[in-house]
């Protein structure tokens, strides 16, 4: 059985408690008797047999939804959407859950006769996917049957003829979507929901549409009142998706299928990356000592080729299929079965452990601008209620931040962090002057569509993702990061845990409390 | 290199405490020693890996078989041999059943596990485990390992009421193990047999497979239960014929009873008295006379111990009664 997560009040018997810094670790030692450590829950039991329950899921679907079956017919258009490499973190082993469940929605539409099927990757303004990456998600067979006859495609929120307006929302939000899925007379859409935040009429309503809707939700109004971006009911950002997503349901009709993961996130040989401290046995101190003093001498690009190899033996804990919302609704209470964690009241002062990856960096470096949005925009997010740190409080994020950009992936996070973060950090400034600039830009546009490379308007996404922390919070500091790149983004940089510690009490006065949350594994703070 | 040195070659932990200088391996910080356990989370209680939990897989494992093999041929059969110089009856009644059974024999000595092994024929011999007292052989760690190499044996909780042991040897069985069980729960505190508990019936009901009874003659005299020194003599193992678990486990565990009394009226009359007897429903009971205490000592015949009369007529144990 399991156990649930867990808050450990520091005291002096307290041993060192793990934190992540980008691709390594280091223990901290936190001061007794006014620190806490927020423990996520065990891995949860996995389905024992998921490709029945995917059938299952299909056959006998929630909401007003038909059976996949009955919706299935010769001579239709049928498009299967699917999540796309940001999604589950890290990477899982494979059969990934996009691989089976499309594989279960394929047979059935063999079976009835469905020759017009197009897969398409929802990528939104994300990077196009490598082959690579999509034979990883989609299995062999799928990837072989589909790609080489041009039936796989990645969604361009950038081509013109390939995009179609289906009309405004009552808040005169534009949704205009991939043509293909305007004109089908299905959408399938296969999600992996890893946090809250995903799924929903979000997956299509961000997946598979333009920039032009997706401004709607991704801005700074939406973002600073979105408390949080896991906590729908309480979000705007997930209301804006919401009308839009309902939008496109009366045009198009939706079968949405959703999976979770349970937040099993590394392989056995670093068991000790899950386990609470005071229960390390000696083969986890072995493992720990020997890993972190080998990466020490590792170069970063070593270190990061290491890290982003490895492949997450999470494994599916519920599938559901039918109607968005009903489905959505069975998804969350799964999400929260896994991952929330009850917390008393809010402290003084918050520490991240950034890991090696996020959602933007799969493959790829976490430069500046994703250490921003990965502790502000969802480590400072993964909570419900209310944020673990107070008002005006101090979030301390440990990462070493380094100026690097992967130049193919983030070409225009370059040109944001050094042209706009260097002449204003504040969001709604940022969003006035610069975002249309960057987001009409020809060459980035080039790139998102021919290359590999994000949306231009993306960095500001990313910034826009710690609006509503750069809000709250008094101060950032970031241990151990590059003091240059720190300072650019209107952080304070500290060389060491305790000096950050000391830098904090400026803020919010001496002997604050302290709450280590202590993600990876992914969690959700019910904070009370 | 001074264990302060290990300690700043291996990494400071720990930053914001403050700085110990170690003076013995205990005193490195985590993670080069133990962590400590925080004073607010209540311990777990440790669950031991002795005993019942003890893990035998490995004993099973194939390079460890071929060890046992050469350890029982080798070693345990010229042994018993020299101790007990069995002499071995009944084979035949069950060589024509394939796939595992379960032998169930009677039990007074420690000498009754490498004796059945000892006389028992191929491939029965090298593919057998036994149900042994968790309480007691799997009580320390290198009574538990040497009991799980030399007898391929798994532990059996005797103390508590649990299935899981019994769900773990029903488990072999289906992987392909025979079972060598002691349904009296223990050796003989008296010399005597014990009545059976339902162990070995509920496994084959559950399983399946037949139950091979086996009577062992002997042992109990050369080294019984609180003996101090092993005495050498002869032995007798009767193997009787399968029983086909066709009753419910209740009545299984009195069909087993009745057919080890049946192979020990047979070790110390003949196959046809016994026989006789048997259908008359007159096979003396394993557990003795029905009688007070120094009779049924005194039918247990003279002691081993008194080496004067060992040799005599009366070195003969006088239960069942000769026709």
């Amino acid at each position: 059985m399991p156990r649930p997560g867990f808050v450990l009040e520091v005291d002096r018997s307290t041993p060192p408690v793990l934190i992540w810094h980008g691709e390594g670790f280091r223990l901290e030692r936190l001061p007794a008797d006014r620190s806490r450590v927020v423990y996520a829950p065990e891995p949860l039991a996995p389905l024992p047999d998921p490709d029945a329950a995917i059938r299952q899921a299909l056959l006998d679907p929630m909401g007003d939804s038909a059976p996949l079956p009955e919706l299935l017919h010769a001579g239709m258009r049928l498009t299967i959407a699917f999540d796309d490499l940001s999604l589950p973190l890290p990477p899982m082993r494979r059969p990934d859950n996009r691989q089976r469940v499309i594989e279960a929605v394929l047979e059935m539409a063999a079976d009835a006769g469905v020759d017009d099927v197009v897969l398409i990757a929802a990528l939104g303004l994300h990077r196009r996917m490598t082959d690579a990456e999509l034979r990883h998600a989609l299995g062999d067979r799928i990837f072989d049957a589909f790609a080489l006859h041009g039936t796989l495609r990645q969604h361009d929120a950038e081509d013109p003829s390939e995009l179609v307006m289906v009309g405004k929302t009552e808040k005169g939000e534009d949704v205009e979507v991939s043509r293909r899925v305007a004109e089908s007379d299905l959408l399938v859409y296969v999600n992996i929901n890893l946090v809250a935040m995903d799924g929903g009429h979000k997956s299509t309503s961000t997946g598979l549409m333009s920039y032009r809707s997706v401004r709607h939700h991704h801005n700074v109004k939406t973002l600073q009142h979105s408390r949080s971006l896991m906590d729908r009911p309480n979000s705007e950002l997930h209301s804006s998706a919401w009308r839009i997503g309902r939008l496109l349901g009366e045009h198009v009709k939706v079968f949405q299928i959703e999976t979770t993961l349970n937040n099993d996130a590394f392989p056995s040989q670093m068991a000790f990356l899950q386990k609470r401290e005071w229960e390390w046995d000696v083969r986890d101190r072995a493992t720990f000592l020997a890993t972190s003093r080998g990466l020490d001498v590792l170069s970063p690009a070593t270190k990061r080729s290491i890290f982003h190899s490895i492949l997450a033996p999470q494994a599916m804990t519920s599938v559901q299929a039918g109607e968005v919302e009903a489905v959505h609704a069975s998804t969350i209470e799964a999400i929260h079965r896994q991952q929330l964690v009850d917390v008393e009241g809010q402290s003084d002062v918050v520490i991240f452990g950034l890991p090696h990856v996020g959602p933007y960096n799969v493959n790829s470096i976490m430069n500046p601008l994703l250490v921003m949005c990965m502790s502000l925009g969802y480590f400072f997010n993964f909570y419900i209620g209310k944020p673990l740190v107070r008002p005006g409080g101090v979030v301390i994020v440990s990462h070493p931040t380094p100026w690097a950009f992967h130049p193919v992936h983030h070409p225009s996070y370059i040109d944001f962090f050094e042209e706009v973060l260097s002449a204003t950090t504040d969001p709604l400034q940022i969003e006035k002057v610069y975002e249309e600039r960057f987001a009409t830009d020809e060459w980035y546009r080039h790139l998102y569509r021919t290359s590999y490379a994000y949306h231009g308007v993306h960095p500001f996404y990313m910034w826009y993702w710690g609006a509503h922390a750069l809000e709250h919070a008094g101060a950032t500091i970031i241990v151990g990061g590059n003091r240059k790149a720190v300072r650019r983004m209107g952080f304070k940089p500290a060389t060491t845990l305790a000096d950050a510690l000391e830098m904090a009490e400026d803020q919010v006065g001496r002997d604050p409390t302290i709450t280590y949350f202590r993600c990876p594994p992914v969690m959700l703070a019910n904070v009370h | 290199m001074s264990i302060s040195e290990v300690r700043d070659r291996l990494g400071a932990v720990g930053r914001l405490g403050r700085s110990v200088r170690p003076s013995s391996l205990r005193d490195l910080p985590f993670p080069l020693s133990a962590p400590s356990w925080p004073a607010s989370v209540p311990r777990p209680p440790k669950r031991s890996e002795l005993g019942v939990n003890y893990d035998t897989e490995w004993a099973r494992r194939y390079p460890v078989r071929l060890a046992r093999a050469a350890w029982t041929d080798f070693v345990t059969r010229p042994l018993v041999s020299a101790v007990a110089q069995p002499s071995v009856e009944g084979l035949d009644r069950f060589e024509a059943v394939l796939g595992p059974v379960i032998f169930a024999a009677n039990h007074s000595s420690h000498l009754d596990t490498p004796l059945v092994l000892s006389v028992m024929p191929e491939p029965w011999r090298h593919k057998i485990v036994t149900l042994a007292g968790a309480d007691y052989f799997f009580d320390t760690r290198l009574k538990a390992a040497y009991f799980a190499f030399a007898l391929n044996a798994v532990p059996l909780e005797r103390i508590k009421v649990n299935r899981d042991s019994l769900s773990r040897a029903r488990s072999l069985i289906d992987d392909g193990w025979n079972l060598l069980v002691f349904p009296e729960g223990g050796r003989s505190p008296d010399g005597w047999g014990q009545s059976h508990s339902g162990g070995a019936a509920w496994l084959a009901v559950r399983s399946g497979r037949p139950i091979v009874p086996v009577h062992i003659k002997g042992t109990g005299r050369l080294w019984p239960r609180g003996a101090k020194r092993i005495y050498t003599g002869e032995t007798k193992v009767t193997f009787g014929a399968p029983i086909i678990p066709d009753l419910p486990a209740r009545e299984l565990v009195g069909q087993l009873e009745d057919a080890i009394a049946v192979l020990g009226d047979e070790a110390t009359t003949d196959w046809w008295s016994a026989r006789r007897r048997a259908a008359q429903g007159t096979t003396p009971p394993l557990t003795g006379p029905d009688a007070s205490a120094w009779r049924r000592a005194w039918a247990l015949g003279p002691s081993p111990k008194d080496s004067a009369r060992r040799r005599s007529p009366a070195d003969e144990r006088r239960w069942p009664p000769k026709p």
